[in-house]
């Protein structure tokens, strides 16, 4: 059971070794010739104005905070959906009860206008 | 193969945990070596294909009808210097591009081409894709906030926003396959699909609007045309890797087309029955059995479609493309969800029939 996913393991380990060993790659082919103005941040030939870490728009975090929760449903509805043919008619009425629920905070935070870009 | 490679193995008179450890190593180099290949001539395919779409050659100087040009490029990227620029945070610019790059390769661990063709045949085999995909997004919000640049720093923020919403709409997709299939596992979410009807067994007619759901936010999810609003050269140069160059960016493009390639993989096997024949019972000849070269073309046409959508359609704005996310796809993908649990258990045929 357990050992079906050593070749996982494998895989991702040699995954980040692939991707290092090509960035390794470009490091020693490529040639190193840096001035101040190649290594300047680029921003259409100005002086940058200000931190480019800057302020940004709170609705990123809003997006953040509902996939949270729109993500832990899906995380929920996963075994759910595998064994519904075995739970019967509770279950789904459960999940659908569960689901409603969901909606009604759905459509709340649609009414708030969270979901409004302009 | 397993078996065999590992017995030539223990016949050189290896340990038995050396001789899995390197056949496990061989499987992963020919998955790799073949994914690499695909990537390299899915850049040439993609500027062919749009070239003739818009009533040009495309590259046609590099070998004959410029098939090596993949070849030319790859060389060309790692002659380039990396430029790590100033005020840059060093590590996590470097570290950046192998995030996005290393789960798009690792989700290729379970995804079967073939019946039994897979390296690794788990049970949590699609909860093990979903994951590791999920895993893309940090690459691109490293990446942009590590560069030091406003252009990289905004499309790392739109891009993040844009690829987390599309995974919900998505996921529910995929919640409506497993109800379907009831089961995680590649091969039989496959089997599962299997029927006298040939292609109307298949996920994509009774789960259509998910199917449609799917791709398009594989679509978006990939940061392709016409949901590119991360890179959109026009308004924003690059996006988040604006400042990357040489083998790092050529790295970031692996990862991206690699993904596509998976979200092609996966929409045929979820929904397109995988390696199954359209034309299972209709015919017996050699048309209606199953074999490699269904899921080959399947993925190909998905593939085709990737870069017809980029030769077609404009970039969306920023705000229509949340507006379709949220507003569109979740509410109908949430309905959808709700009708095929009422077909499940009201067993309605052909598709989930009592077994």
């Amino acid at each position: 059971m357990l050992e079906n996913y050593l070749p996982i393991l494998i895989f991702i380990v040699v995954g980040v070794i692939v991707g290092g060993a090509m960035m390794a790659f470009g490091f020693i082919l490529g040639p190193h010739r840096p001035d101040t103005a190649k290594l300047s941040p680029y921003e259409c030939g100005f002086e940058a104005f200000e931190d480019s870490r800057m302020k940004f728009d709170v609705r990123f975090y809003l997006v953040a905070i509902l996939f949270i929760i729109f993500d832990l449903e899906i995380a929920f509805l996963f075994p759910w959906a595998i064994v519904l043919k075995d739970i019967g008619l509770f279950g789904f009425s459960a999940m659908m009860l569960f689901l409603g629920i969901l909606v009604i905070g759905f459509i709340y935070e649609w009414k708030k206008g969270a979901l409004q870009w302009e | 193969m397993t078996e065999f490679l590992q017995t030539i193995f223990i016949g050189w008179g290896l340990p038995e945990s050396l001789a899995i450890g390197l056949t496990i190593l061989l499987q992963i180099a020919l998955i790799l070596g073949v994914l690499f290949a695909a990537v390299a001539y899915l850049t040439l395919a993609e500027r062919k294909v749009i070239g003739y779409m818009q009533v040009r050659v495309g590259p046609n100087r590099v070998g004959p009808r410029g098939l090596l040009q993949p070849i030319a490029d790859a060389l060309k990227l790692m002659f380039k210097e990396i430029i790590i620029p100033a005020g840059a945070d060093k590590k996590l610019f470097l570290i950046a591009p192998v995030l996005a790059m290393a789960p798009s390769l690792a989700a290729w661990a379970v995804l079967p081409v073939a019946d039994g063709w897979v390296l690794a045949d788990i049970n949590a085999g699609l909860l093990y894709v979903l994951a590791i995909t999920s895993m893309g997004v940090y690459g691109v919000i490293v990446a942009g906030w590590a560069s030091n640049s406003k252009y990289a720093f905004l499309g790392a923020m739109r891009s993040a926003a844009q690829i987390v919403s599309y995974e919900i709409a998505m996921g529910f997709a995929l919640v409506g396959v497993l109800m379907a299939a009831g089961s995680l596992n590649f091969g039989q979410i496959v089997a599962s699909q299997q029927g006298e009807y040939g292609l109307f067994s298949w996920f994509w007619l009774p789960l259509l609007p998910l199917f449609v759901i799917y791709f398009v936010s594989g679509v978006a999810e990939t940061n392709r045309a016409p949901f590119d609003v991360a890179e959109g050269e026009s308004e924003i140069v690059a996006g988040f890797h604006v400042e990357y160059s040489g083998m790092a960016f050529a790295v970031f493009f692996l990862g991206e087309y690699a993904n596509m390639i998976l979200i092609s993989a996966l929409a045929a096997l979820l929904f397109l029955g995988g390696w199954l024949s359209p034309f299972q019972g209709w015919t017996d000849s050699w048309l209606g059995q199953s074999s490699i070269i269904w899921m080959l073309i399947k993925t190909s046409f998905f593939l085709f479609l990737y870069l017809w959508f980029r030769a077609t359609f404009p970039r969306y704005r920023y705000d229509q493309i949340m507006r379709l996310g949220w507003k569109v796809f979740i509410p109908i993908t949430i309905v959808w969800i709700v009708v095929v649990g009422g077909l499940v258990m009201g067993e309605i045929g052909p598709w989930f029939a009592a077994a």
